[in-house]
């Protein structure tokens, strides 16, 4: 029981470190209170998107116009934020199968009926265009979480059957369209569900195995393309104007920032369009570029301290159901800002994630802060439940 | 690790394992992330230097600036070939939505021909999509209001300076400086590609040609900001600018300096107009040359400016052959002009001597044969000694003397005089016309008849037709080497080469050649006395043209026949009918005393050396000698 006292132990340091609100109730903090907004988490991201929007308007040619609708995409899903953190967890558990079967009959229409644009069948125009697969990242981890609410944890092996297709038919069907990126990142986002059950590390090690096979198959269903991303990973230069161009484009561009970088909006790199999709995959090159070691530093700490916000959520909240799913929400959320930055820096292949809050594009960016929304619908409606 | 297997009956519990489970998620995720930042450290601050360079050498591209081509001045400073800005069509290839209906609309305002469209279409394939391809080289001040006004309805389309080589007296000097074109895929072969970067033109022909290393200068470089695609970014965006290696200055080409005479020139090229002939004007004392023409002309700004497929074709095709460079390339029987040469001939092989006569009868028989060599003088001209042979033109007194010379003499003694051999002129492409022998007969013929020589032939030879051909630079060069009495030089166009930067010259020496040994003066003076009766004597054949004049001059006609049409051409045509005519052919020099001009000319079909082509030689030498009205 040593053990659990270290763990205790840990604990206080990570209250100290996560919730500043220790002070005596303000009016300010009771607006954001009775708005059901989390202080911390809402300035931190308040932060990332400002700073985003710097290094946005510099990748994008210094265009006020596409600058401006980054910005409208932000408020709108800053506005999506702020109506998921009014639904009380309760509400969104007891919807979750229903919502979870919809998003799954629209991955299937998404392939049957859906608008090709790139080479990928993603978009489907119900009366507004989107992309099933963005709701699917909340979708997965909620009914995984959902699943888990009203039994014992650790899952047992056939509940993890159970769980394991719930996770795959999604993941397959966009997988299908196709969209490695977004497929692994909602089987990441399942995957971490289970973990955080306290799946058994027997258990995951033989997952691990299993999962060479299962890669396999994968293999088989990526694209030429997506099977050339791997490869050029492995050596770049074999390939220099062709699928490696963007890793080492990329990495000259953040190579040459150094530690201060080159200046906002003097990257040369970016500014004369060396730099292949700066403004969206590739942004953090540009950021690497323009302001150096130490603006990147800065956003990554601000990511860090996102997540540990979410953890902190998780580990507060009342429920299962809840705990599972903040807690996914939060390491998802990690696993983007580690993708993204290991693809352009050249650690794993390109596989199309964008840098979560800074990239250009607005799907991702709504259902990312619906999922700080639900964090925040978490944290405070939590005293609203019996202990 | 058992008591997190161990199954959980209450919620503390599950909220210890999930606690437990959040802190190993958060160990790996900072892992994850010390991965990145450990990355980016190598990136950003050990192989900073290394990355920093190669962004350098990214956007920093070299281009290449052509030099300013060298000018071309006559002998007295006069601009023959200069360069001016002109404004040329250009179309960006990327920037047009529709090629073929931009081409289309273009032609449909006559800025381009139809006929070309195909060809700037696979312009704009080939390069790349952000390189212009020129649709025109110059436009005129109309067609750049005309299009100024239009340019909204091309987008990719527009205009731009730049240096078009310019001939302000255009056909006047054609031949003789020759042009420049664009340059062709030979031409790229053939010349230094680092000093042709950026070069569109070179030297094709003549002076322009033969001097192209002289005139072209070498090319410099500048670097430029460019972006990915290659394309240069517009210097106002750039603080990137800064920090830049210098840039190289193109070495501008060096001027030239012709030994033309512009006014002169002028003067022949108006004697020519309007008929197919050829005269060079040189001086005899150094051989420089004077004025070369070759009628008709073209207009060498036509290829420096570039032309249409039509444009090209109306030159290609003309039956006159404006292109054709008759001065030096042109081959003619020199009929009657090569007398005085073969005058001496016989008298250093003593096959006759200054007093012995013939009387002519206005033809000649060889010995066994009926067929009669007829002079062009029916009735004949009497009784004739060498001087009168000469200055009457007397075909019956060298029929006769044609046998006793022989036809290898006359060949060593023409020879000698420079005939039958290039003359090594400055510029390029020049016949070596020929001088037949019976060892060259031998050499060319195939059937073995034919490579007999024949007594006739030698007698024909003998006025200067049959298989003899001379250009009229060759016969400008030997006319000077008979007024010099056996001094020869070789001819040469460009007088100095001046360095455009420091102004240094490098005078051109005259190249003294073999000189023609005569072993009697007294035969040089005989000869040319005959010569200068020819003009200026009772009986001349040209003493029309030289009678009266202030100074004293020599020379003699020729009148040659057309050997060349086929017998089963259509005759009834009259253009046809008037190229049957005789060549008329005149060489001459003056002052007789201290000749400083030799002049040799050609006019095709002109029939009479005399009538015709002798009056043009003496316009020139007036002029030369400061004897005409509009002299300079």
């Amino acid at each position: 029981m040593r053990t659990w006292g270290s763990v205790t132990m840990r604990l206080s340091d990570t209250q100290r470190l996560f919730a500043p609100n220790a002070a005596p109730m303000t009016s300010f903090s009771g607006i954001l209170r009775r708005l059901h907004i989390d202080g911390p988490l809402f300035g931190a991201l308040l932060l990332v998107c400002t700073f985003g929007l710097f290094v946005l308007y510099s990748a994008v040619g210094e265009s006020n116009r596409l600058l401006l609708n980054q910005i409208v995409r932000i408020g709108v899903a800053f506005v999506a934020m702020l109506i998921v953190a009014q639904l009380p967890p309760d509400f969104l558990r007891r919807w979750t199968p229903w919502g979870y079967a919809a998003g799954l009959i629209l991955l299937v229409l998404v392939l049957t009926k859906g608008d090709v644009g790139q080479g990928a069948r993603r978009w489907l125009d119900l009366g507004i265009r989107f992309q099933p697969s963005e709701a699917m990242k909340l979708g997965v981890p909620m009914m995984t979480a959902w699943y888990l609410h009203d039994r014992q944890i650790p899952p047992r092996l056939g509940q993890l059957f159970i769980i394991a297709v719930m996770i795959a038919v999604p993941t397959l069907l966009i997988a299908k369209q196709p969209d490695l990126g977004t497929s692994l990142l909602i089987a990441a986002s399942g995957v971490i569900v289970i973990v955080l059950a306290g799946l058994s590390f027997r258990l995951m090690l033989g997952l691990t195995v299993a999962a060479v096979p299962g890669a396999l198959v994968l293999w088989n269903f990526m694209q030429d393309y997506q099977k050339q991303r791997v490869l050029t990973l492995l050596n770049p230069d074999s390939d220099p104007l062709g699928a490696g161009y963007n890793i080492i484009q990329s990495k000259i561009a953040i190579g040459s920032g150094g530690m201060f970088g080159k200046g906002w909006t003097n990257g040369s790199q970016a500014q004369l369009e060396f730099l292949p999709e700066r403004d969206t995959d590739f942004i953090f090159a540009v950021l690497g570029e323009e302001f150096g070691l130490l603006g990147v530093l800065t956003l990554l700490v601000l990511y860090l301290f996102v997540v540990g916000r979410g953890l902190y959520i998780a580990v507060q909240a009342r429920d299962t159901y809840s705990r599972l799913l903040a807690g996914s929400i939060s390491l998802t959320f990690m696993v983007y800002v580690f993708v993204n930055t290991a693809m352009v820096t050249g650690l794993v292949p390109v596989v199309g994630v964008p840098l979560p809050l800074v990239s250009f594009g607005g799907t991702s960016m709504v259902t990312l802060m619906a999922g700080f929304g639900i964090l925040m619908s978490i944290h405070s409606h939590r005293k609203l439940l019996p202990h | 690790m058992s008591v997190l297997l161990s199954p959980i009956k209450d919620v503390h519990s599950e909220r210890r394992l999930f606690l437990a489970r959040v802190i190993l998620a958060i160990v790996v995720s900072l892992l994850l992330m010390g991965t990145v930042v450990a990355r980016l450290v190598h990136l950003q601050v050990i192989d900073h230097e290394l990355f920093a360079e190669k962004s350098q050498g990214n956007r920093v591209r070299i281009e290449p600036v052509p030099p300013i081509r060298g000018l071309v001045f006559d002998r007295k400073g006069r601009v023959i070939a200069e360069n001016l800005p002109a404004y040329q069509l250009e179309l960006i290839p990327e920037q047009v939505d529709d090629l073929d209906d931009t081409l289309q609309r273009l032609a449909a305002i006559n800025l381009i021909e139809f006929e070309d469209i195909q060809r700037f279409k696979d312009l704009s394939h080939s390069g790349p999509r952000f390189k212009p391809v020129t649709l025109k080289f110059r436009l005129t001040e109309e067609e750049i209001a005309n299009f100024a006004i239009q340019r909204p309805r091309f987008p990719g389309v527009d205009f731009r300076p730049r240096l078009v080589r310019h001939y302000p007296d255009g056909e006047l000097v054609a031949h003789a400086v020759g042009y420049v074109g664009a340059l062709s895929t030979e031409d790229l072969q053939r010349l230094d590609p680092a000093s042709y970067a950026g070069t569109s033109h070179t030297g094709k022909t003549g002076v322009e040609g033969s001097f192209e290393s002289d005139l072209h200068g070498d090319a410099g470089y500048r670097h430029l900001i460019a972006n990915a695609r290659g394309r240069q970014v517009p210097s106002d965006t750039s603080e990137l600018l800064d920090s830049l290696p210098v840039d190289q200055t193109p070495a501008p080409g060096a001027n030239v300096y012709l030994t033309i005479d512009l006014e002169l020139q002028r003067i022949a090229a108006k004697a020519l107009e309007g008929r197919r002939g050829a005269l060079v004007a040189l001086d005899p004392r150094n051989g420089e040359i004077l004025a070369l023409v070759s009628a008709p002309a073209f207009d060498p700004n036509l290829f420096a400016v570039g032309m249409s497929t039509s444009q090209y074709r109306a030159l290609s095709d003309n039956p006159d052959r404006p292109l054709f460079n008759r001065a030096v390339r042109g081959a003619y029987p020199p009929g009657s002009t090569i007398k005085p040469i073969l005058a001496l001939a016989a008298l250093e092989t003593n096959a006759t001597n200054l007093t012995r006569k013939t009387i002519c009868h206005g033809y000649f028989q060889l010995p066994n044969d009926d067929h009669r060599y007829r002079d062009w003088k029916p009735e004949g001209h009497g009784p004739v000694d060498l001087h009168d042979a000469i200055a009457q033109s007397c075909d019956v007194y060298f029929y006769e003397l044609s046998g006793e010379i022989g036809i290898d003499n006359m060949h060593d003694y023409l020879d000698r005089f420079g005939l039958g051999t290039k003359t090594g002129v400055d510029v390029g492409g020049e016949s070596s016309g020929l001088v037949p022998s019976r060892e060259w007969k031998k050499n060319n013929f195939r059937d073995r008849d034919n490579q007999r020589w024949y007594h006739g032939e030698t007698v024909i030879a003998s006025i200067g037709q049959g298989y003899m051909l001379a250009t009229p630079l060759q016969l400008a060069a030997a006319a000077g080497a008979l007024a010099t009495r056996g001094k020869r030089y070789r001819p040469h166009m460009v007088a100095a080469v001046e360095d455009a930067l420091t102004g240094e010259r490098r005078i051109v020496q005259p190249e003294h050649l073999g000189d023609v040994e005569i072993s009697n003066d007294f035969y040089w003076e005989n000869v040319i006395g005959a010569m200068h009766d020819v003009m200026q004597g009772p009986r001349g054949t040209a003493r029309a043209v030289g009678t009266g004049a202030p100074y004293e001059m020599a020379g003699k006609s020729g009148t040659a026949q057309v050997v060349s049409i086929a017998q089963d051409e259509e005759y009834d045509d009259a253009e046809l009918e008037e190229r049957q005519r005789d060549h008329a052919l005149f060489i001459s020099f003056a002052p007789l005393d201290d000749p400083r001009i030799a002049v040799a000319l050609i006019v095709e079909n002109g029939e009479s050396g005399s009538g015709v082509a002798a009056p043009i030689a003496k316009a020139i030498m007036d002029a030369y000698l400061g004897f005409s009205d509009d002299a300079s």
